[in-house]
């Protein structure tokens, strides 16, 4: 006869793979849940860790800066020329400036900055904890009397929550400086003209809507990698997968916020 | 024969286990480990891969939870201590890892700095290079203090390692396998390197290993941990003075093949 003990948890091989999957996810959100509100608990209780926080912000910023750069550029280029024809269409191109900043500051800086950043920020966060794991690098900081998930987490989840935001803002600009070479080859429109039509149908919403998501993908990047990262196992192998899982479940995270912030956003507008 | 005993205090416990378990799963590992270890004294833990000496060391230490039993180190029971008194506790325990553990971002100066800022926040700079010198100078690896640990030999990745724990002056010292893929000439150095640190820091030390050139040069007193708990203790001479066949090819594979 089973003991309560061995009722408690079927064995696997007992499981069929539908039950081992639901199982699984259903533990995840309970990691999850317990890895959240460990970070919640932590991060306002000091000592604070505000130089390895600067060194984060520094490290994402860096990381990511060139590519963001010029994709931004590039996205503001392609966006403009590809939007021309159907705006032609109607004789509506004097339109394009606007058509411009609302698609990029609404959706595409914030959208863009924060793939490109699960992209590159969080694979090396995924894969730089998880390999700290698997060597037994965080063991080593707990046994020596430091907090692991004060100094490897919370800074890093700081850092990607601030320096995300930062990077969105400056992405809307570089692609709105991608829009205006397109516009002013085509239509000749001035920098200042140019300048003027991108401000005048932006709304304050606008800006608050595009920060909020901002801040909440670079939240979601920060915590989806440096949750794969810490609870990395089974060794080099384990740290490919916290990488690559770092980068797919943040990207579909990012996604799904998206897609709820512009409902809500919708709502006050 | 054994290590000559040096200055064991028996009557000073500075770990007592008593009836510990740790299971996985449906995995025992550990099924009702009594352990003491005296101040002064190196302790050898021989067994099979697989066995839970790692784990023992781990749960000494806060890494794992035990699931049952007592563990005393330094008179606080490490089962029932508080986040803030295991971190306390740590700072007078020092473990070094099979895999040396470096972080690999920092410098072998950086690694050592680490613990110390960490914990002593009032710490002046003079004061910072000075004990890193003296923990080089102790592992004699004074000459790598600006290298990467990639730059490292694995026996000196295992001396920084050591350092890097010695830098907090701990009580107690636990190896995690410190011989483990090193050469032979390069083992003998780590063997010497436990006794000097023994000696010159006065620390009691568990050390996991299934050498046993490292049991017979390092260890004041060998535990056989088979099937869960220990079955032999004793100096090296007494626990292999046996016929049991779980212990004899310990011995047998190393000095006499």
């Amino acid at each position: 006869m089973d003991t309560p003990e061995k009722l408690t948890t079927i064995p696997p091989q007992r499981q069929n793979s539908f039950g081992r999957s639901l199982n699984d996810f259903f533990l995840s959100i309970y990691r999850i849940y317990l890895f959240l509100a460990r970070f919640f608990k932590e991060v306002f209780l000091p000592p604070y860790e505000w130089n390895e926080v600067v060194k984060q912000c520094y490290q994402v910023g860096v990381r990511s800066f060139t590519l963001i750069t010029v994709t931004g550029f590039i996205v503001g280029v392609i966006f403009t020329k590809q939007s021309r024809p159907s705006l032609a269409e109607f004789g509506a191109t004097s339109w394009l400036p606007g058509l411009v900043s609302i698609a990029i500051m609404r959706a595409l800086a914030p959208l863009v900055t924060a793939l490109i950043a699960a992209g590159k920020v969080g694979s090396s966060i995924g894969a730089e904890l998880g390999s700290m794991r698997v060597t037994e690098q965080i063991d080593a900081m707990e046994v020596s009397g430091t907090k692991p998930f004060k100094y490897l987490v919370c800074t890093r989840i700081i850092a990607t929550t601030i320096t995300i935001p930062l990077l969105a803002t400056y992405v809307g600009f570089i692609a709105i400086l991608g829009g205006f070479l397109n516009v002013n080859q085509g239509e000749g429109t001035s920098f200042s003209t140019y300048m003027q039509q991108v401000f005048e149908p932006l709304s304050f919403i606008d800006f608050e809507a595009s920060l909020a998501k901002a801040v909440c993908f670079g939240f979601t990047i920060g915590v989806v990698s440096c949750y794969q990262g810490f609870y990395a196992d089974k060794g080099t192998e384990g740290v490919g997968k916290a990488a690559n899982a770092s980068v797919v479940t943040a990207m579909f995270l990012v996604f799904i916020e998206e897609v709820i912030i512009v409902q809500i956003a919708g709502w006050f507008r | 024969m054994g290590k000559p005993k040096g200055h064991i205090d028996y009557n000073d416990t500075v770990i007592s286990i008593k009836g510990l378990k740790k299971s996985f799963g449906s995995q025992h590992v550990l099924r009702g480990v009594d352990l003491d270890l005296y101040q002064g004294e190196n302790l050898v833990v021989l067994g099979r891969s697989g066995m839970g000496k790692s784990v023992l060391i781990k749960i000494i230490v806060g890494l794992l939870r035990a699931d049952s039993g007592k563990v005393m180190v330094l008179g606080k029971d490490v089962t029932k201590i508080t986040d803030e008194g295991l971190q306390e506790l740590r700072l007078d325990i020092g473990f070094s890892f099979q895999n040396s553990a470096l972080y690999d971002s920092m410098t072998v100066r950086k690694n050592l700095e680490f613990p110390l800022v960490r914990n002593q926040k009032n710490i002046t700079r003079p004061e910072i290079d000075k004990a890193v010198e003296s923990v080089l100078d102790a592992v004699g690896l004074s000459q790598t203090i600006n290298q990467m640990p990639s730059e490292l030999s694995g026996g000196q990745r295992k001396r920084i390692g050591i350092a890097r724990t010695l830098i907090l002056q701990p009580k107690i010292m636990l190896y995690d396998e410190p011989t483990a893929g090193l050469d032979p000439i390069t083992c003998i150095e780590i063997n010497d390197l436990i006794n000097e640190v023994q000696e010159r820091y006065k620390t009691s030390s568990i050390i996991i290993t299934h050498d046993m050139t490292c049991a017979k040069h390092t260890g004041d007193r060998i535990a056989i941990l088979l099937d869960g708990q220990f079955q032999r203790q004793g100096n090296f001479d007494e626990v292999f003075d046996t016929d049991d066949v779980r212990v004899k090819p310990f011995y047998d594979y190393n000095f006499i093949q």
